[in-house]
C-alpha cells in the first residue's frame, strides 16, 4: 500500500508542479516573464479591454494593438477576429465594449434596436480600414488583364466560359488568352468582401448581375475556398481559376485591372481612400455616425472603387468610467493619421484622408462614461 | 475450519464490514451518478439545440441564402453532404486501421509494433488545423495527376464524372483527409481489442493447425467484434462532426451531386456551421443551430441502426 | 485393426520455397517497370502496379503449390503488410511536411515570448499559446477523466445489462458526433447563462473540450474493462475483497494499458480543436495563466489565426508567404512535439500501474 501511495505521489506531484508553474508564469498581464513590449509608462490608463468582429481588420488590429499597449502598459486589449456577424451581436448585447464590422447598421433595423438599448443612446459608427479589393487570377503566361465591371459580372455568373471569349479579348490586345476553361473562385463563407464586390458588380455592372448584394455567394457553382486565405491558396493552386479578395494578401497572383471611366486602373490604398473621400455619407446617418455609401460607379481619375470599408462600433457611454477612457483612447489612436499608417503599412490597407480623420476623431472626442 | 463454535462472525468482522459495505456504496453511488451526469449533459446539450434551433425552421427564406426557400431545401443537401463524406471517410479508413490494428498486434515483429503503435497514435494528434493546411495545399496538389486521370478514363462511373478540378480540392482529397484522421481511432482501439484476446483461444486454434489467418478468423475477431465496432463508431462520431479539416481542405457548396473531382463537392453540415456562423445575423444563427440539431438527429439514428444490427447479430449467434 | 485414413493436412502438401517472395517481388518489379517505360508512367505508378502485382502473384503461386488455405493465409498477410506500407505514406509525408515547414522557425525567442506587441513580419512566440494549451487540456482532462472512468466502471462493474446501461452506452455513441463548433456553442451559453455575455475564459474552452473527450473515454474504457476476465474478479471477491476495491485494484490495473490509450487518444483529439476555444476563450496576444479570467490562446487557434491573418503580401511581389504561415507551421510543429511528450509519459504511467504479468 505504501508503495502504491508513493507511486501515486510522482506522477500527481509532477503534474500539480507544472500547472502551478504555467499559471504563476502569467498571472498579470503586463510586465510578465513572456511578454517582450518595453513599457513606456507614462500614461494613466489601466485595465483589460475586449474587442472583437471583423476579420478583415485583424492585421491592423494586431498592429494598433501593439504600439496602443507600448505607450500605455496597464492597457490589455484583446480583439476577437471571430465575424463582423458575431462582432455586432456581441457589440449589443454588451460583450464587447467595441466592435470592428465591415458593414455599418442598418438603422432602421432589430441590430440597431438592440445596439441604442446597450449604449442608452445612438451607437457611434467610424470607419477605421479601407482595403481595395483585387481580382485576381492564374494563368500561365499572363501576369495582367484589363476587365470593365459588366465582363467582371459575365464571368462570375457562369455567361463567360472560356479564357479567349471574346468580350475578355477585345480589352486585352496583344495578350494571348488560351482555349481553355475558366474556372471562378468564391468565398464559402458569409462575408463582408462578398458583400462588397456583389454590391460592385450589381451597381456598376450594367445590369449583367442579376442577383442581390449579399454576404453569402448567390450560387453553388464553381470553386470556393474559406476566408481570403481560402481563395488564395485555391486560385494559387490551379491553373485558369479566377476570383475576389482582399487587395493585401494578393500578391504574387496575376492582377485584373477594373475600367473606371475610360481607363483602366490596379487595385491602389490611394485609389480606393480617394473612393471613400468623395463618397455621401449613407441617408441615415445621425451625428454620432461616419457611414458611408460608397460610390461604386465613380469615374474619377486613378480611383477603385472595389473596396471594402470596415468600421468600429462603441457607445458614446459607459456605464465604467475607465472602460470609457480606454476606449475613447484606443479608438482615437486608431483613427488618427499615425494609426492609420501605421495599420497601411502592417496591413496593406489605405489610410483614411486627414479630413475623415479629423471627422470621426471629433465623434470620438465625445466618448465619456456615465 | 472453525470448531463447533457460533457461525456468526466475531464483532470485528461485523464493523470491517459494516465499513466496506459503506464504501462500497458511496463507489457504486459516485458511478452511478457519473452515468446519470452524462445523460445530465447530453440531455441539456439537446435542449439548448432545441431551443436555439427551432426559431430556425420558420425565419425569411432569404436567410437560407443562395435561393433555398425553405429549411428542408437548405438542410437537405447539407445532410447528404455529410452522410456522403463521413461514408467516404469509412471507406477509405476502416480497412486499413483494422489492417495496421492486426499488423500492431499479430503480424509485425515485437520490436516493430511498438513503434509503429506509438507513430499512430502521434497522427490522432495533430491537429485538425494542420490537416487542413497539408490537405488543402500539398495533398490536393499531389492528387491533380490522379483526378485528370479519372476524369479523363473513369468518367462514365457518376463518381467520376468530372470535369477535374483545376486544383485537386475535391470530394476525394477530403475523403482522404479525412479517413487519414479518423484512422488512429479505429487502429487504437482495434490493436487493443485484439490484443486481448485470451492465448488458450489462439494457441488451440494453432493446435488444430490453423493457419495464422484461420487463427485470427476463429480466435480473435469473434471476441473482438464488439471492441472494433466500438471504434469505428468513434471514428465515424469523429468524421461526422470534424469542422476545420473540411472547411479547409476542399471546395464545397451545398448540393446534392454524386461527382467526388469536379469543381464543387457537397458540403458537410459543419462545415457550413463553421463558414457561415461568425459572419451571421441572429436569425442566420438560430438556422444553422437547427442544421446541428439535424445532424444530432442523424447521429442518433445511425448509432441505433448500429446497434440493432450488432444485437441482431449476437441473438442470430445465441440462437 | 484398419491403417488409420490419412487425413491431408497442409505439412503433406508441398511448401513454397523459402526464396519465393524474392522471386515473385523481383518479378513484380520488372513488369511494373516494363509497362512502365511502355506506357510512360511515372514512378509512383509503377510502384503501384509492382505492388500490385506481388499482392496477387505469390498467393497465385501457393494456391497453385499449397493449397487454397494456405493462400488465404499469404494473401491476407500480404495485404496487412500492404496496407500497413501504404499508411505509411501520408502519416510520414504529413510529419515530414510539418518538420520542414515548422523547424527552421522555431527559435529560443520564438518559444519564450508571447505575441504581445507583435505585428507585421516581427518573429513573435508562442510561449502565452503554450501555456494556455497546457492549462485548458489539463482542466479539461481533470473534468473529463474521472467522470468517464467512473461512467465506464459503472456501466460494466454495477448497471451491465441494466436498461439505465444501455441507454448511456448508445447515447454516449451520439455524444461523439457533436460537431467541435457546436461543443462550444453549448459551453459558451452556459457561462453566458451563469456569469453574463461578457465572460470569455479558459473555463469554457475546458467544458467544451471535456463534453468532446469524454465519449472517447467511456466507450474506449468500457470496451477494456469489458474484457477483463471474469475469473479475476470472483477470485478477488473469494479472497473477501469489497466490490470497489476490487475494480480499483485488480479490474483497472488489468485494463490500464488501453483505458490509458483511450486517455490519450481522447487528449490527443481535443488538443487540436480550433473552433470551440475561438467562441469561449477568445483570443488573446499576452499571457494569461488564469483559468478563470480573461482570455487564453491555445495553439491551434493561434495557428488558425495566423493563416486567417497572416500579414499582408505587397501586390506584385513574387509568389511569397506571407509571414503568419511560417508561424503557423512552427506552432504545429511545437504542438506536435508536446503531444509526443504526453504520449511518452502517459505510456510510463501505464507501465507503472500495469501489473506485472509474463505477457
Amino acid at each position: 500500500m505504501k508503495t502504491t501511495l508513493r507511486r501515486a505521489i510522482v506522477p500527481g506531484a509532477a503534474a500539480l508542479a507544472l500547472a502551478a508553474s504555467l499559471a504563476a508564469c502569467g498571472d498579470s498581464n503586463t510586465n510578465t516573464a513572456g511578454d517582450t513590449a518595453a513599457s513606456d509608462g507614462s500614461s494613466t490608463l489601466s485595465g483589460k479591454l475586449a474587442g472583437g468582429g471583423s476579420s478583415a481588420q485583424g492585421t491592423a488590429q494586431q498592429a494598433w494593438m501593439a504600439a496602443f499597449q507600448q505607450s500605455n502598459s496597464g492597457v490589455s486589449i484583446t480583439y476577437d477576429p471571430v465575424g463582423s456577424g458575431t462582432g455586432r451581436t456581441s457589440f449589443e448585447s454588451g460583450a464587447y465594449a467595441f466592435a470592428g464590422s465591415d458593414a455599418f447598421i442598418a438603422n432602421p433595423s432589430d441590430e440597431y434596436t438592440a445596439a441604442k438599448k446597450t449604449c442608452g443612446a445612438d451607437p457611434i459608427e467610424v470607419p477605421s480600414y479601407i482595403s481595395p479589393i483585387a481580382v485576381v487570377f492564374n494563368l500561365k503566361g499572363v501576369d495582367s488583364l484589363k476587365l470593365d465591371a459588366k465582363t467582371i459580372a459575365n464571368i462570375f455568373n457562369g455567361t463567360i466560359k472560356k479564357w479567349n471569349d471574346p468580350q475578355i479579348a477585345s480589352q486585352n490586345d496583344g495578350v494571348s488568352l488560351p482555349d481553355t476553361a475558366i474556372h471562378t473562385v468564391h468565398r464559402s463563407d458569409d462575408s463582408g468582401t462578398t458583400q462588397n464586390f456583389t454590391e460592385y458588380l450589381s451597381k456598376a455592372g450594367e445590369g449583367a448581375w442579376k442577383d442581390e448584394a449579399s454576404q453569402t455567394w448567390p450560387s453553388t457553382d464553381g470553386l470556393s475556398g474559406n476566408g481570403t486565405s481560402g481563395v488564395i491558396t485555391s486560385i494559387k493552386g490551379g491553373d485558369g481559376t479566377i476570383g475576389y479578395a482582399d487587395a493585401s494578401q494578393a500578391g504574387g497572383l496575376g492582377v485584373v485591372s477594373i475600367k473606371v471611366g475610360s481607363s483602366y486602373n490596379a487595385p491602389s490604398p490611394d485609389g480606393a481612400a480617394s473612393v471613400v473621400a468623395n463618397s455621401q455619407l449613407d441617408a441615415s446617418a445621425t451625428d454620432s455616425q461616419l457611414i458611408y455609401d460608397v460610390n461604386r460607379t465613380d469615374t474619377a481619375d486613378g480611383a477603385y472603387p472595389l473596396l471594402l470599408v470596415s468600421y468600429l462600433l462603441a457607445c458614446p457611454t459607459y456605464a465604467d468610467a475607465s472602460t470609457a477612457a480606454m476606449v475613447k483612447g484606443y479608438l482615437s489612436y486608431i483613427v488618427s493619421q499615425e494609426g492609420q499608417q501605421a495599420g497601411a503599412s502592417a496591413a496593406g490597407s489605405a489610410p483614411l484622408s486627414s479630413d475623415t480623420s479629423d471627422k470621426a476623431a471629433a465623434i470620438l472626442d465625445k466618448i465619456a462614461g456615465q | 475450519m472453525s470448531t463447533g463454535s457460533s457461525l456468526t462472525p466475531p464483532p470485528a468482522v461485523s464493523a470491517r464490514r459494516g465499513r466496506l459495505a459503506l464504501g462500497d456504496r458511496i463507489f457504486a453511488a459516485s458511478a452511478r451518478g457519473a452515468g446519470l451526469l452524462i445523460l445530465l449533459v447530453l440531455a441539456g446539450v439537446f435542449v439548448f439545440l432545441l431551443i436555439q434551433g427551432a426559431p430556425g425552421l420558420s425565419v425569411d427564406p432569404k436567410e437560407y441564402g443562395q435561393g433555398f426557400d425553405s429549411f428542408w431545401a437548405y438542410a437537405g443537401p447539407l445532410l447528404f453532404g455529410t452522410i456522403f463524406i463521413s461514408l467516404l471517410a469509412l471507406v477509405v479508413a476502416v480497412p486499413f486501421a483494422l489492417a495496421v490494428a492486426l499488423f500492431i498486434s499479430h503480424y509485425a515483429p515485437r520490436r516493430l509494433a511498438t513503434p509503429v503503435a506509438y507513430v499512430i497514435d502521434l497522427l490522432a494528434a495533430v491537429p485538425s488545423v494542420v490537416f487542413g493546411l497539408w490537405g488543402g495545399r500539398a495533398l490536393s496538389q499531389a492528387l491533380k495527376p490522379v483526378i485528370n486521370w479519372l476524369g479523363e478514363y473513369l468518367n462514365w462511373i457518376p463518381l467520376f464524372k468530372g470535369p477535374a478540378s483545376p486544383n485537386g480540392q475535391t470530394a476525394l482529397t477530403a475523403g482522404l483527409v479525412l479517413g487519414v484522421m479518423i484512422l488512429p481511432i479505429i487502429t487504437a482501439i482495434s490493436r487493443e481489442v485484439f490484443a486481448q484476446t485470451p492465448r488458450l483461444n489462439e494457441e488451440a486454434a494453432i493446435g488444430l493447425g490453423a493457419t495464422r489467418w484461420e487463427v485470427l478468423r476463429l480466435a480473435v475477431f469473434p471476441y473482438a467484434k464488439s471492441g472494433v465496432i466500438a471504434g469505428i463508431m468513434l471514428g465515424l462520431g469523429r468524421a461526422l462532426g470534424e469542422t476545420m479539416a473540411v472547411t479547409m481542405v476542399y471546395s464545397s457548396s451545398p448540393k446534392y451531386m454524386l461527382n467526388i473531382i469536379g469543381d464543387t463537392s457537397p458540403q458537410t453540415i459543419a462545415a457550413n456551421i463553421a463558414n457561415n456562423y461568425a459572419e451571421a445575423s441572429a436569425d442566420k444563427q438560430h438556422v444553422l443551430i437547427a442544421a446541428g440539431l439535424v445532424l444530432f438527429a442523424f447521429t442518433f439514428v445511425v448509432n441505433f441502426i448500429a446497434r440493432w444490427a450488432i444485437g441482431r447479430g449476437e441473438r442470430k449467434l445465441a440462437r | 485393426m484398419n491403417a488409420v485414413a490419412v487425413v491431408p493436412s497442409t505439412f503433406a502438401h508441398p511448401r513454397l520455397p523459402r526464396w519465393a517472395p524474392l522471386v515473385v517481388a523481383v518479378a513484380a518489379l520488372a513488369v511494373g517497370g516494363l509497362l512502365g517505360l511502355l506506357l510512360g508512367w511515372g514512378p509512383v505508378a509503377i510502384v503501384l502496379v509492382s505492388g500490385l502485382f506481388y499482392v496477387v502473384g505469390l498467393p497465385a503461386w501457393s494456391r497453385v503449390l499449397e493449397g487454397p488455405r494456405a493462400a488465404t493465409d499469404r494473401l491476407m498477410t500480404n495485404l496487412v503488410w500492404g496496407a500497413f506500407a501504404v499508411v505509411c505514406v501520408p502519416l510520414l509525408w504529413l510529419l515530414w511536411n510539418v518538420v520542414q515547414k515548422g523547424a527552421p522557425h522555431v527559435t529560443g525567442h520564438f518559444l519564450s515570448t508571447s505575441m504581445r506587441g507583435v505585428f507585421g513580419s516581427m518573429e513573435g512566440g508562442i510561449l502565452h499559446a503554450i501555456q494556455g494549451t497546457v492549462i485548458v487540456t489539463l482542466a479539461a482532462t481533470v473534468i473529463a477523466v474521472p467522470i468517464g472512468l467512473m461512467t465506464a466502471i459503472y456501466l460494466i462493474e454495477y448497471g451491465r445489462g441494466s436498461r439505465l446501461a444501455k441507454v448511456i452506452t448508445f447515447l454516449v455513441d451520439v455524444m461523439t458526433g457533436i460537431p467541435s463548433i457546436v461543443a462550444g456553442l453549448f459551453a459558451l451559453s452556459l457561462l453566458v447563462l451563469f456569469f453574463g455575455p461578457a465572460f470569455r475564459a479558459g473555463i469554457g474552452g475546458a467544458i467544451a473540450l471535456a463534453l468532446l473527450m469524454t465519449p472517447t473515454v467511456v466507450r474506449s474504457a468500457e470496451e477494456m474493462l469489458r474484457l477483463v476476465p471474469g475469473d479475476l474478479r470472483e477470485a478477488s471477491y473469494a479472497l473477501g475483497v469489497p466490490k470497489w476495491r476490487t475494480i480499483l485494484k485488480v479490474v483497472m490495473p488489468t485494463a490500464i494499458g488501453g483505458i490509458v490509450t483511450g486517455v490519450v487518444l481522447a487528449i490527443s483529439r481535443v488538443i487540436g480543436e480550433t473552433a470551440p476555444l475561438l467562441v469561449t476563450a477568445g483570443y488573446n496576444d499576452s499571457m494569461n495563466g488564469n483559468l478563470f479570467s480573461g482570455r487564453m490562446t491555445t495553439l491551434p487557434v493561434y495557428i488558425f489565426n495566423q493563416y486567417k491573418t497572416p500579414g499582408a503580401v505587397p501586390l506584385g511581389a513574387h509568389a511569397a508567404d506571407p509571414p503568419g504561415y511560417a508561424r503557423a507551421w512552427a506552432a504545429a510543429l511545437v504542438l506536435i512535439v508536446i503531444v509526443m511528450i504526453l504520449n511518452l509519459i502517459a505510456r510510463i504511467i501505464g507501465k507503472i500501474f500495469a501489473p506485472k504479468t509474463g505477457r
